[in-house]
């Protein structure tokens, strides 16, 4: 049996996550599986819990100006559903959460509880990579804000400290007219994906002005090659179209999975090479 | 242990117990809430499910530390009213019940899914019972089943 904390705000959580270094569970759809234990016995936590999903200080979604920037911010437990039902939600992102297993699901999962959980295959990871998302980390008496691609090291490891929690997610809003998130599964609620694409572009006068393409589940972490989309900007859509198998020879070479239980490499990475093709053809015929 | 208190089916509990027992297991044992089903544990078929704030959620899930102070609906707090007494004929006039195991939790997503729309398209019914499985009825009576909840309940939602 371990202790449970139940913090009383936001406050209250970054004290005792300094003091006890409890695990913070907001939905719990993770980690009730990862302990779960014999049917009608206790879960088999490690190490003691603090509950985070009630405090209602970070169960917002707000959009913030500066400048020209407009940036969505969305709270540290805010759920699932409530991103899927935002009017701001990129519909990239959207569309991911909504891959998500069910209502019901959606309805206590927290959308910073998929990233810290860090799983190369974790759904809003892939949309949130291309959408250049930052996270907001705070501990008792300061904060940083870290790039996602920062954030997640590796399978469910990522920088968070002992102390600190996930306060927030930052997704500056960008224009994007090509949109496409599509997740390879074995069943469509409730499956962890075999592979999932993200794609977002925009046109300027007729050539690409911005673009950013990942990969969730083909290799440790989400796959995004910034290098490879600098080669992309600047292009009209018939230089792209010419292009296009010179580019998916470029991501075979940064596309390499492994096999696990779920499926094949040599499967992920086909599929994975053809949701890039057909996104590139659509993005061609658009200017 | 400690004294942990919710909303039930309207009324106020308190329960002594392990903050991370799950709630499925504090409603069915401490409760004798048996209309929660267990099925599989672990979110994947929504024989658990409950209303928690409204909202539908697995309880197999949910530590009951994360439930304090929520209001909880389990299948007995739908079952007496006009809403529950509906889904229920419905679910009986479509042939939606075999064996049964799946209909508490099926219930509580119909009831979910009829408050926030009321006139629900085949593919919206579909999406919202798409947590729940059924190992008996192939799922077509039971959407059947929802279509007439939603026609004979249209001034209840
Ligand atoms: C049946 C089923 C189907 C699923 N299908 C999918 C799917 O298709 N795609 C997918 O991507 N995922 C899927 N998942 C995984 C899971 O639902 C998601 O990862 C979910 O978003 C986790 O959120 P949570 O709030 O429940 O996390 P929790 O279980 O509460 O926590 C997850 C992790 O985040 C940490 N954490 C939570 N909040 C904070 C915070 N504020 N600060 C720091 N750390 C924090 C916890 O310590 C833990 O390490 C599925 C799970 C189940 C049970
Ligand atoms: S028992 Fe909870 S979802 Fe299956
Ligand atoms: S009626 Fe038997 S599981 Fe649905």
């Amino acid at each position: 049996m371990v202790d449970s904390y139940r913090p009383k705000d936001l406050k209250d959580a970054l004290s005792i996550r300094a003091e006890y270094n409890p695990q913070p569970l907001a939905g719990g759809t993770d980690l009730m599986v990862r302990y779960q234990s014999w049917s009608g016995t206790l879960p088999l936590f490690t190490k003691s819990v603090m509950f985070v999903g009630h405090l209602k200080e970070m169960k917002y979604i707000k959009k913030e100006a500066k400048d020209k920037t407009v940036t969505l911010v969305i709270g540290g437990t805010a759920t699932l559903t409530d991103v899927a039902n935002h009017p701001d939600t990129p519909v990239v992102l959207k569309e991911a959460v909504l891959s998500i297993a069910a209502p019901a699901l959606r309805n206590n999962a927290t959308l910073t509880g998929n990233i810290c959980n860090a799983s190369p295959a974790g759904d809003s990871i892939c949309a949130l990579y291309a959408l250049d998302a930052v996270i907001v980390i705070e501990k008792s008496g300061s904060r940083r804000e870290v790039p996602i691609t920062e954030f997640i090291t590796g399978p469910g490891r990522t920088i968070l400290g002992p102390d600190e929690l996930v306060t927030a997610i930052k997704i500056p809003l960008k224009a994007s007219s090509v949109n496409d998130f599509t997740k390879v599964g074995t069943r469509r609620a409730n499956a962890l994906s075999k592979l999932s694409f993200t794609g977002v572009a925009d046109y300027k006068n007729g050539r690409i002005d911005s673009i950013a393409l990942t990969f969730g589940a083909v290799g440790p972490t989400v796959v995004r090659s910034v290098e490879l989309e600098k080669k992309l900007i600047g292009l009209s859509g018939p230089e792209l179209k010419a292009m296009i198998p010179k580019v998916i020879d470029d991501y075979s070479t940064v596309i390499v999975p492994i096999d696990d239980q779920r499926s094949t490499a040599v499967y992920r990475k086909k599929v994975a090479l053809n949701l890039l093709e057909k996104y590139l053809k659509e993005l061609s015929s658009h200017e | 242990m400690k004294e942990i208190k919710f909303i039930l089916n309207g009324k106020e509990v308190s329960v002594k117990a392990d903050p991370l027992k799950r709630l499925l297991d504090v409603l069915r044992e401490d409760e004798k809430m048996t209309g929660v089903k267990e099925g599989c544990g672990e979110g994947e078929c929504g024989a658990c499910a409950v209303l928690k704030d409204g909202v539908l959620v697995n309880s197999c899930m949910i530590p009951l530390g994360a439930a304090e102070g929520s209001e909880i609906v389990t299948p007995e707090g739908i079952r007496e009213t006009d809403k529950g007494k509906c889904i229920i004929d419905a679910f009986g006039d479509a042939g939606a019940v075999q064996c049964g195991f799946c209909t508490p939790g099926m219930m509580m997503a119909t009831e979910a899914l009829l408050t926030i729309n009321n006139k629900p398209d085949e593919s919206e019914i579909r999406e919202a019972l798409s947590g729940n499985l059924c190992r008996c009825t192939g799922y077509d009576l039971i959407v059947k089943g929802v279509q007439i909840a939603s026609e004979r309940g249209k001034d209840l939602w």
